[in-house]
């Protein structure tokens, strides 16, 4: 020992053990903000790209069409004069590229003047730009055909970009139409089968064996679940493409989450209230349906709305349920009778964001309602989570032990 | 040295009996609990079982009113517990009548997280009375009952659960009383009470007395002697000796029961 400082016995002491303990400790501290860097990210760059399709710089700050108005092919007249120009300039400045990379490494001077002269070109190309950006015209499919003519070819570039114009507001209704019909559907079903695997069922190996599958259920991929709601409801019951299909596919594939939670909910609450009420004469039922399931319900209502706001989000079990790529009409819309609202199908922001991102072009022109669409969906989720948790503080506040 | 008939029923022949017990074997999965139990209760006494952790007094208190039923592997493996003459266990009988007829008092006090008067009218509502004179007429009966009345009768709206413990151990006696049982049952009601709190209990038990049959378990000797008519003394799932409380504790006729009450084991 090289240390001359006198040592108390509880002095510190160099040992293996305190730097293992310090390399762990910084380690998970580095993975956490790994998660929390990442997580920010991915809500900022949504958040500040889609804000710019929702809100806009004037009053009343929130661009309504976007929000209400069904998706449109966008069209865009450019002005030809500058487009050529743009085109050209960019060809020089590809071929002076070129040019620099056939340089030798030797020969600094001129690989110096080329950068220089793709310097200014870029300065010109941004000029330009802003000019382009100022001249041309864009309509929606509505103004497009409301035109009294056409601008006129020989001055404009035209070029189209579907689903770019317009809003999306059939996504919005159909998304929040299938969060409500799944939320009802499994609840009701979640609730039902939890209450008999927690208060009814008799402890024993196939009740594990039925938890068990319960929980596997949650691991299957949600492609499957599409298929199988394909293949059961769309085809086997003819439902059709539609939003009870939909529907129902989300909830099954929302019910391990929501009997797991309920069960755990359920046997969390005291044994005492239910003998409590059993010895004063109540039959089962009644001792489960006051003294139960009332306690439970906080716990029940927060896990089933988070989880049916996670399986909302699943794009795979409504491609092939409910979601249509487009439609025109709001569900409420062009209804022979009432029962075809539920034998439709909508459209879907999940699968809009989807189609949006997967099969048009990205540019300028459709990046609006790409990060538009992902901000908006988020924004409804976030809504989901949030109520849910406000709806706990509230129901927990009236029952306390 | 009584014990050693074995054919004798104990308690028979010193009072009205309300419950009888007859050969009574009871067990939990292959274990059993209780072993070959004979005893009369009499109608408006307060019968008290004690008996060390484990002895199966309270397993045999939860026949009374088929508590055991809630536990899967419990099952009787033969004899018979009469209340009025009826078997509870016989096919025909209703257990929910037979548990309004016989109440319970819980060792952890559990009142439901609701208001006081809820708590009371429990019992009440779910046999479907919604008349609200009848309600507040059977509240008030069962807290004066209670001696509870005069602590809460300004606070009737709020949460049982912000009474103290004693209060609540009472609150939950009242809930009992409020379906008019014949028995009541008491499984350690004063184990997580402070003495003040105790005596207030076992007053309330003096007072019930009169109307009526209490069966207690518990734990604290004292409070079987202040308490009881007779005791009953459990050791190992087997009745050892039973008879007035006074003889019990001064006279024990059986030498585990003087071990047990001076102290030498439980």
């Amino acid at each position: 020992m090289d240390s001359l400082k006198p040592q108390n016995i509880f002095s510190k002491r160099r040992s293996t053990q305190g730097t293992l303990e310090a390399t762990i400790s910084g380690a998970l501290r580095l993975a956490t903000y790994l998660v929390i860097i990442s997580a920010g990210y991915i809500f900022l760059n949504i958040s500040i790209n889609g804000s710019k399709a929702v809100f806009t710089t004037e009053a009343p700050f929130i661009n309504v069409e976007f929000l209400t108005q069904k998706p449109q092919t966008l069209h865009v007249f450019e002005p030809k004069v500058i487009d050529t120009e743009l085109k050209s300039i960019k060809a020089a400045v590809v071929k002076l590229e070129a040019n620099s990379r056939n340089l030798g490494s030797g020969e600094i001077v001129a690989a110096d003047e080329i950068e220089q002269q793709i310097e200014t070109l870029e300065e010109q190309i941004k000029t330009l730009d802003i000019e382009r950006k100022a001249g041309r015209l864009m309509y929606g499919d509505d103004a497009y055909r409301a035109l009294a003519e056409e601008p006129n070819i020989e001055h404009y570039v035209y070029s189209n970009y579907a689903y770019s114009g317009g809003g999306i507001g059939p996504a919005i209704v159909g998304t929040c139409l299938l969060v409500v019909g799944s939320i009802s559907i499994a609840l009701t079903l979640g609730i039902l089968c939890a209450i008999f695997l927690s208060e009814y069922s008799t402890p024993g190996r196939t009740l594990q064996l039925i938890r068990l599958s319960v929980l596997n259920l949650s691991g299957v991929p949600s492609i499957v679940f599409g298929l199988f709601g394909f293949g059961m409801f769309v085809l086997f019951f003819g439902w059709g493409v539609s939003l009870i299909a939909g529907c129902f596919t989300l909830a099954i594939m929302a019910l391990p989450v929501i009997i797991a939670a309920s069960e755990e909910s359920m046997r969390a609450i005291p044994k005492g209230f239910r003998e409590g009420s059993l010895a004063l004469g109540a039959s089962k039922w009644t001792s489960v349906r006051t003294n139960v399931l009332p306690y439970a319900l906080p716990g029940i209502l927060t896990s089933s709305i988070m989880g049916v706001a996670r399986v909302a989000g699943e794009t795979a079990p409504i491609m092939f349920t409910a979601a249509f790529a487009l439609r025109d009409q709001l569900p409420w819309q062009g209804l022979e009778k009432p029962t075809d609202f539920f034998f439709q199908g909508v459209m879907a922001l999940p699968y809009h964001i989807y189609v949006v991102s997967a099969k048009i072009p990205q540019n300028e022109y459709t990046r609006n309602m790409q990060y538009g669409a992902a901000f908006v969906f988020l924004l409804i989720v976030g809504f989901f989570a949030l109520s849910s948790i406000i709806l706990r503080i509230k129901i927990r506040k009236k029952y306390k032990w | 040295m009584s014990t050693s008939i074995p054919s004798k029923i104990a308690g028979a022949g010193t009072g009205t009996p309300i419950i009888k017990i007859r050969d009574f074997d009871f067990a939990y999965g292959d274990s059993q609990a209780l072993f070959n139990i004979n005893m009369d209760i009499n109608e408006k006494e307060v019968t008290a079982f004690i008996g060390p952790s484990g002895c199966g007094k309270s397993t045999f208190l939860r026949c009374f009113n088929r508590m055991n039923d809630l536990i899967e592997i419990a099952r009787i493996k033969s004899g018979a517990i009469k209340i009025s003459e009826v078997n509870i266990y016989d096919k025909e009988v209703d257990v929910i009548e037979l548990r309004k007829h016989v109440g319970m008092v819980f060792q952890k006090s559990n009142p439901f997280p609701k208001s006081i008067y809820d708590n009371i009218a429990y019992g009440l509502r779910i046999q479907g009375v919604k008349k609200k004179s009848i309600l507040d007429e059977v509240v008030e009966r069962c807290l004066r009952s209670a001696a509870l009345w005069d602590e809460v009768k300004d606070r009737l709206s709020e949460s049982a659960l912000g009474m103290s413990g004693g209060q609540q151990q009472r609150l939950c006696i009242a809930r009992a009383l409020a379906v008019r049982p014949k028995i009541l049952l008491m499984d350690e009601p004063c184990s997580a009470l402070d003495p003040i709190a105790t005596a207030k209990v076992e007053e309330l038990i003096h007072e019930l007395k009169k109307d009526y049959t209490i069966v207690i378990v518990t734990h604290n000797m004292q409070q079987a002697a202040r308490v009881s008519d007779r005791t009953a003394f459990f050791y190992l799932g087997k009745l050892i000796e039973y008879g007035q409380t006074d003889q019990i504790f001064m006279n024990p006729r059986d030498p585990q029961t003087e071990a047990y009450i001076s102290g030498r084991f439980g």
